[in-house]
């Protein structure tokens, strides 16, 4: 069971800031993870109040406050249709539709979780990261920075023509994925962010070019190769570091494919 | 701390502890058809509505409702009975423990998707675990139940 001292829902950001000053304080997301935890909280920060349930799209992209649940990412037309639906695809496998109602992208995003489909996906886009007060950095900077008392208010999407695929391995329905992958042709080339491994999404880019058509196995194979050879993994209760290298390298050919088929039918 | 909510259309007013989760609140206002599964947010039993969606009460701080509209079972207990009879046609309740959170669950989806297919069933109810029964007999009940709300639409 949450111990909490004290339950504030702020309804300035600069009031929250102040109150996550505090070590006891905890910003509170969807809560799905946070109620597991035995340590007892002395502010629980809920940014309920605060208008962050939203998603705005705009003429260069999408603007994601932090409370949005999994759910509304999942039926959100615009956001899926740029993604071919990637970002449905990324979340439909989470639990169940009451869990995705309950947590939160900016939980998700914030936790930095190995586990997370939704920050898998979201690295292979062109995302950024709102923090209060500090302002944007890009979503692979912000998960490389070690947690402060910062608060991630939004997450930027930007519009931009991509190809986005997104694939997951479970050892069963609803489970936490034995390994998470989403491949994107963007600018050009292709790049993809593999998380857990079981350690959080790492993107691999294809720098020299190995694929130049998607459409050739060949050359599909060969980056498939190339991102399991760079990136590491490591063995847990569901999978061991060999069964992730093996399925890194089948789930980016798998969506080499798809996205050749996509192709196709156009 | 003061909550006031909605609960199943009543107005309520209470003094809660400030980490208390929506699942308890509302057992501690008699809705016993909420039931306490897994408490790692996997299982559905505590499934209740808030503001008409569904989500795990067990998840929800009790403080986070202020203001807002949950429903349980108890709020709709004619639609329960209703399907509640397909689901006993069907052999779909077995135990029995899983059934309230089941219910609230399939009369969610029945509100939001409009004529689902077997697929979609199965996605909007994979946070709902049974034990017992295997799931297919309350797929036929849900199927039952879809037909019959179909042809009482088209009357």
């Amino acid at each position: 069971m949450l111990k909490i001292k004290n339950y504030v829902m702020p309804t300035t950001m600069e009031e929250a800031y102040e109150l996550n000053k505090k070590a006891s304080s905890r910003i509170l997301g969807g809560c799905g993870w946070i109620k597991m935890s035995k340590n007892p909280i002395g502010t629980a920060i809920d940014l309920s109040a605060l208008g962050l349930d939203q998603i705005e799209e705009k003429e260069d992209c999408f603007v994601i406050g932090a409370m949005v649940s999994l759910r509304q990412l999942e039926c959100h037309e615009g956001l899926n249709q740029m993604t071919q639906g990637a970002i449905r695809e990324c979340v439909r496998h989470i639990v169940g539709v009451q869990f995705r109602n309950c947590a939160t992208v900016g939980g998700s995003i914030f936790g930095r979780f190995g586990f997370s489909d939704v920050l898998t996906c979201f690295l292979a886009l062109d995302t950024e990261v709102e923090l209060y007060p500090s302002g944007r950095i890009s979503l692979s900077e912000f998960v490389c920075q070690p947690k402060n008392r910062e608060i991630l208010t939004h997450i930027i999407i930007k519009k931009e023509p991509c190809e986005i695929v997104y694939l997951s391995q479970r050892n069963s329905a609803t489970d936490f994925p034995v390994l998470a992958c989403a491949v994107a042709w963007r600018n050009g080339r292709m790049m993809a962010s593999v998380g857990a491994r079981p350690m959080r999404a790492k993107v691999v880019v294809d720098e020299t070019q190995l694929i130049q058509d998607y459409a050739n196995e060949k050359e599909c194979e060969q980056f498939a190769e190339m991102a399991a050879e760079t990136l590491c993994f490591q063995s847990n209760m569901r999978a061991s570091a060999e069964y992730r290298n093996y399925i890194t390298k089948v789930l980016i050919k798998r969506a080499c494919r798809i996205m050749a088929q996509r192709r196709n039918e156009q | 701390m003061k909550l006031n909510v909605w609960l199943n259309g009543k107005k309520m007013q209470d003094e809660i502890e400030p980490g208390m989760m929506l699942l308890d609140y509302v057992r501690q206002k008699g809705c016993y058809s909420v039931k306490c599964g897994c408490e790692t947010s996997n299982c559905g039993l505590c499934t209740v509505w808030l503001d008409e969606k569904p989500v795990l009460s067990c998840t929800v701080p009790a403080a986070r409702v202020e203001g807002r509209r949950i429903t349980t079972l108890e709020g709709l207990q004619e639609e329960a009975a209703e399907f509640g009879g397909f689901l006993a046609d069907e052999g779909g309740e077995q135990c029995g423990f899983c059934s309230p959170g089941f219910i609230m669950n399939v009369l969610a989806m029945v509100r939001e998707l409009d004529d689902p297919t077997e697929e979609e069933i199965l996605e909007y109810l994979s946070g709902n675990l049974c034990r017992c029964s295997g799931y297919m007999s309350q797929l036929r009940a849900i199927k039952a139940f879809l037909a019959y709300k179909k042809g009482e639409h088209a009357v």
